[in-house]
């Protein structure tokens, strides 16, 4: 009760002060040269505001109060503790306060951090990032207030969708939104810098440490969600191209690539139309992104309620921002060509700006597969859906060169090089085409642009791994970030390629055998929780070495709602997964069984891991 | 006739056209081999050949219709006014179940048969795809 109307008051308490920053920051920029007093802490309040108005209906959700009307649409009083908080951001009221929280949070952190830089970028910088606040709390307020009262107040809430109750799934929504939300930070102060023209290479190593978080938390909360995709979905697979996993790809795409050229404006202040542009592209990418989702265009487990008025919002919103960063930057935008920079074609800056093409291309592939079948419908009413042969066949053929330079690019000098050590460049190329057909020849995979795309994954793997050991190497989060990326794609492609897979409909006791594989099942049990009850299947697997491996993989029917979800049981060693999921057909007394072993699959999530500390170490290193 | 540098810009610009044009045109020309069409089974049954490309059918699983062995399951997919009989070897959603929507994706044996190669899942019992909607609504 009393928390639904401290966090609706607090709300409304934050959305005056975002407008009264307007006046002040009006105020402020024209006669001062330090910062008002006043703009800080008015930031700080209004941080304040938005963690109490959080806390508020964290507080609901765990004291189960469904006088509160996302509580009583998304909660339950069996659900345990832990489940009961992030169900707080479960939820399209919760999640939008979550994104207005970070965006606050990261205005603060932007003023407070921000030092040798003019007072009025910062300024600037606070007003654009205001009207992006402004315009979610009243999207918040007018269309999906969290703090909504229901009366008479109901027994009992409709509880948490199950498969939302995961432990990966409670902290992926807080790390993906920093990096996906933290993007609007960058967003302003381009716009801010483009309009003040203080784009410069001390303005790019400030600008620098922003997109790292943002990149770290972005590329951390995308492997989240795909390991959850991957253990409670239960296909065995952990990237679908599905909608959802691409307008988060899409950010992600656009922010590497401009991790990469504010490198590049960071050491030569070349490329600054680039670094704008990806920009602004980021944040309108995010932001298209959870229009996307929140509309109700795209149906997923993030496509809470479909309510035609809210994706209408979000679109106006995201057509005025982009509207106003273009005016911004067709008006202020003077590129500095006066004092034109010639490059040599063999440089550290050509091979970067070819690489931002490549990604670019992926970056234009992915959009047109995720908005292609939204405009059909819309113009055509044609119901079509692009798979991930698509994808595949678009991104594969040009990963090739793509890896080339990834290996051969940071080893460039900046505007002229020459190719030093020419001779172990060439032979690791030699040595990783060799490899690469003797793994293919061995396991009876001969197709030759296989060969060729793990001759190119493993080039980039040994030239990143030597350079690891070679001299103390300059650029060592550049090469742990590259080396990660051959190891993701060199597992990506194993994982592929040696994937074996058994689908079969077994009944208690029977026997599926292959050349391979023995799988017995066992026996059944039955288990009760608090909000679910389990069927928990055993089976025995044998391989043809006479291994054998126990699993037990359940089957919960959650009570609240009424759910079945299938719980994946999971063998994770070093060099292979085994997984099997089970499911019972209604009525029947055959349980479908799915086995996979899946070479690598660990190595997927580590590499993604070690490309994010890539991005960690170049955040900590000692700079200024 | 023109000077070096107009003509390395004019072959810069005629570069990036070109492949412009050719990145258009290799992803349109992927995207027509690999769309995938939805169908309900009263537009399979108006089909007048049959295709051999992978499609979607949607609609409700007929009452009473699984009947499952130990590689298969078969059942019916019906949109109220005509149904398709399906059969699918592969791993089954949670949610898959009597009487609720359905959508699965797979090849064409003729009119009244459908082969699966996979049953999309769905997330939420209250669920209906868009396309099963609008199926269904027809009726």
């Amino acid at each position: 009760m009393i928390y639904n109307l401290v966090g609706y008051y607090s709300l409304l308490l934050g959305l005056i002060i975002g407008l009264s920053l307007f006046y002040f920051s009006y105020k402020n920029f024209n006669n001062s040269n330090i910062l008002d007093n006043k703009i800080l802490s008015f930031t700080f309040l209004q941080l304040f505001l938005v963690v109490i108005s959080f806390l508020c209906l964290i507080f609901s959700f765990i004291v189960s109060d469904f006088s509160n009307e996302t509580v009583f649409n998304n909660s339950h009083t069996t659900k345990p503790l832990f489940y009961k908080i992030s169900g707080t951001w479960g939820n399209h009221e919760g999640s939008l306060l979550l994104w207005l929280l970070v965006l606050t949070l990261f205005i603060f952190l932007f003023l407070l951090r921000t030092k040798n830089q003019p007072v009025k970028y910062k300024i600037l910088t606070l007003v654009f990032q205001q009207i992006i606040i402004v315009g979610f709390f009243l999207f918040l307020i007018l269309t999906s207030n969290p703090f909504n009262y229901i009366f008479p107040t109901p027994k009992e809430g409709l509880g948490l969708n199950p498969i939302l109750q995961d432990p990966a799934l409670a902290i992926h929504p807080p790390i993906l939104y920093l990096g996906y939300v933290g993007s609007s930070i960058i967003f302003s102060s381009v716009l801010a810098a483009t309009s003040l023209k203080i784009i410069s290479t001390s303005w790019a190593s400030h600008i620098k440490k922003w997109i790292l978080i943002s990149w770290i938390f972005l590329t951390l909360g995308i492997l989240l969600g795909s390991i959850w995709a991957y253990y409670e979905l239960g296909w065995g697979g952990f990237w679908f191209w599905d909608p959802v996993e691409n307008v988060s790809l899409m950010p992600w795409l656009a922010l590497t690539t401009l991790l990469h050229c504010i490198l590049v404006l960071e050491k030569k202040s070349i490329l600054t139309s680039w670094v704008i542009i990806l920009s602004i592209a980021t944040f309108s990418l995010s932001m298209c992104g959870t229009f996307l989702v929140r509309s109700g265009i795209l149906n997923s487990v993030h496509t809470f309620a479909n309510d035609p008025e809210r994706g209408l919002f979000i679109l106006v919103f995201l057509f005025i921002l982009i509207f106003l960063s273009i005016l911004i930057f067709f008006f202020f935008h003077k590129d500095n060509d006066k004092k034109y920079y010639n490059f040599f074609w063999l440089s550290k800056e050509t091979s970067i700006l070819i690489n931002n093409w490549f990604m670019m291309y992926f970056l234009s592939v992915v959009l047109i597969g995720t908005v292609y079948p939204i405009f059909l419908d819309v113009i055509s009413s044609q119901k079509i859906s692009v798979g991930p042969p698509f994808y595949h066949k678009l991104m594969i053929p040009f990963l090739i060169p793509f890896l080339l330079m990834m290996a051969i690019g940071p080893k460039l000098k900046w505007i002229k090089s020459q190719f030093e050590d020419k001779i172990y460049l060439i032979s690791f190329f030699i040595i990783s085409i060799l490899l690469a057909f003797l793994v293919l020849k061995n396991f009876n995979q001969n197709i030759l642009i296989n060969t060729i795309l793990i001759s190119s994954a493993l080039y980039l793997f040994f030239i990143t791994l030597r350079d690891f050991f070679v001299k103390k190497y300059k650029n060592i989060s550049q090469n742990i970030a590259h080396f990660g990326f051959s190891l993701l794609i060199l597992s990506i492609l194993f994982n592929n390629l040696f994937t074996s897979e058994i689908i079969t409909n077994l009944k208690v006791g029977e026997t599926f055998e292959n050349s391979k594989t023995k799988i017995f099942f066992e026996s059944v049990d039955q288990k009760k929780e608090k909000n679910y009850n389990a069927i928990i299947a055993n089976f025995s697997i044998s391989n043809s070495n006479g291994e054998e491996d126990k699993f037990s993989p359940e089957l919960r029917i959650y009570n609240q709602p009424v759910i079945a979800t299938s719980e994946a049981d999971i063998k994770t060693t070093l060099m292979s997964d085994k997984f099997i999921v089970i499911n019972l057909v209604q009525n029947q007394d055959f349980f479908n069984v799915r086995y996979q072993v899946k070479p690598f699959m660990l190595w997927i999530w580590l590499s993604v891991i070690l490309i994010s500390f890539g991005g960690i170490v170049s955040f900590t290193k000692k700079r200024l | 006739m023109y000077g070096r540098k107009v003509k390395l810009r004019f072959l810069f610009i005629a570069i990036i056209l070109l492949t412009l044009i050719l990145t258009v045109f290799l992803i349109l020309k992927s995207l027509e081999e690999n769309v995938i069409y939805f169908q309900s089974p009263t537009e399979i049954k108006s089909l007048t050949e049959i295709d051999k490309s992978k499609i979607r059918v949607g609609g409700m699983v007929k009452k009473n219709s699984i009947s499952i062995n130990s590689n298969e399951v078969n059942f019916v997919i019906t949109d109220f006014k005509n149904e398709i009989n399906v059969s699918y070897s592969g791993a089954v959603p949670n949610l898959f179940a009597e009487g609720k929507g359905i959508v699965a994706e797979g090849f064409l044996e003729d009119r009244n048969f459908f082969s699966a190669t996979k049953i999309l899942a769905k997330h939420d019992e209250n669920y209906m795809p868009p396309e099963v909607k609008e199926a269904l609504g027809e009726k």
